[in-house]
């Protein structure tokens, strides 16, 4: 069965040509992507499993940046190196907080 | 389209997705997303798996890298025959002679040259992989749902939205691109560019040509 990601030669619209500079935090997920990936904890793999596993309506609906934090946190929960519970706490903690956005 | 809707991103709800809206980030509102970014970040760091000045000079070296480079790379080969065929040959190893570090990145690099016959075009159909030690970050444009779909099925109408026509005769090759083994276009060097010095053609080269959705015009007199 095709998956969702496999959308080469898929009937699709006018190519959107608009050029949005990277920001931050988008930076920052691929940031943590490579990093992760050179010092073994999540190889690029499992980084294509995450985001080929969000489901079809997270993966066409959220951003580009959106599905690869959401693919890294799934593997890192997978692995036991975090814990639904301290994400959970620490979203809680950052709700908390002023001035979070640059 | 959901018309009127003025947040049709869907942001893990369902039933608030268009997917035909151009997928954009926004960057003021703290999303759950970037509250995700945050969290996982600042644990990470907690666990000492990552360190907050790795991820910063690793966002810095992502920012080195910008389609000056390719066109670095480019003019070169256009300029220094042995030097073009050890780019086509091995492109890792010309590329390090230009003292580009493309060590950061564990994939092959493959240069398809353009000829009078054959012009090529590159796409990641499965994702948005893309020549980022020599050309930075993909464009926008480039990881679309449209591009990625529509490249491999119907090439010259793809090229046609980029401004790019090209004759019949000419044989138009698409490459899909894995995580592992990247491809970038060496463009043609245009015409009546004989004059100029290596730094001169590197301006000439776009970011769009290594990519292979454009040509370069004619230089004028």
């Amino acid at each position: 069965m095709k998956g969702y990601h496999d959308i080469g030669g898929e009937p699709a619209g006018e190519i959107p040509k608009h050029e949005h500079e990277m920001m931050l935090w988008e930076k920052r997920v691929e940031a943590m992507l490579l990093l992760l990936s050179q010092k073994g904890v999540m190889r690029v793999d499992e980084n294509r499993r995450g985001l080929e596993s969000v489901g079809a309506e997270v993966y066409h609906g959220a951003g580009y940046a959106q599905r690869r934090i959401q693919s890294i946190s799934t593997n890192l929960i997978a692995k036991g190196l975090i814990s639904i519970e301290e994400l959970a706490a620490k979203v809680a903690d950052i709700e908390q907080r002023k001035d979070v956005l640059p | 389209m959901h018309i009127g809707h003025d947040h049709p991103h869907a942001h893990g709800e369902a039933g608030a997705i268009d997917p035909h809206a151009p997928q954009q980030d926004h960057d003021d509102t703290l999303d759950y997303y970037r509250k995700l970014e945050i969290a996982v970040r600042e644990l990470l760091i907690e666990k000492n798996v990552l360190t907050a000045d790795e991820v910063r000079r690793t966002v810095e070296n992502y920012d080195s890298r910008t389609p000056e480079g390719g066109a670095r790379v480019v003019a070169r080969a256009w300029v220094d025959p042995a030097f073009k065929a050890l780019l086509l040959e091995d492109a890792t190893a010309a590329c390090e002679s230009l003292g580009f570090d493309m060590n950061v990145f564990d994939v092959k690099l493959t240069v398809v040259e353009n000829t009078p016959q054959v012009h090529n075009v590159i796409v990641c159909t499965l994702c948005s992989c893309y020549p980022r030690m020599l050309l930075g970050m993909p464009p926008a444009w480039y990881k679309s749902r449209a591009y990625r779909a529509r490249l491999v099925r119907e090439p010259r109408a793809v090229l046609g939205e980029f401004g790019t026509v090209l004759p019949d005769e000419v044989a138009v090759r698409v490459h899909d691109s894995t995580a592992d083994l990247r491809y970038i276009v060496l463009p043609m060097r245009p015409e009546g560019s004989e004059h100029l010095s290596e730094a001169e053609l590197a301006q000439l080269v776009s970011r769009d040509s290594m990519v292979g959705v454009t040509v370069l015009p004619a230089v004028q007199g």
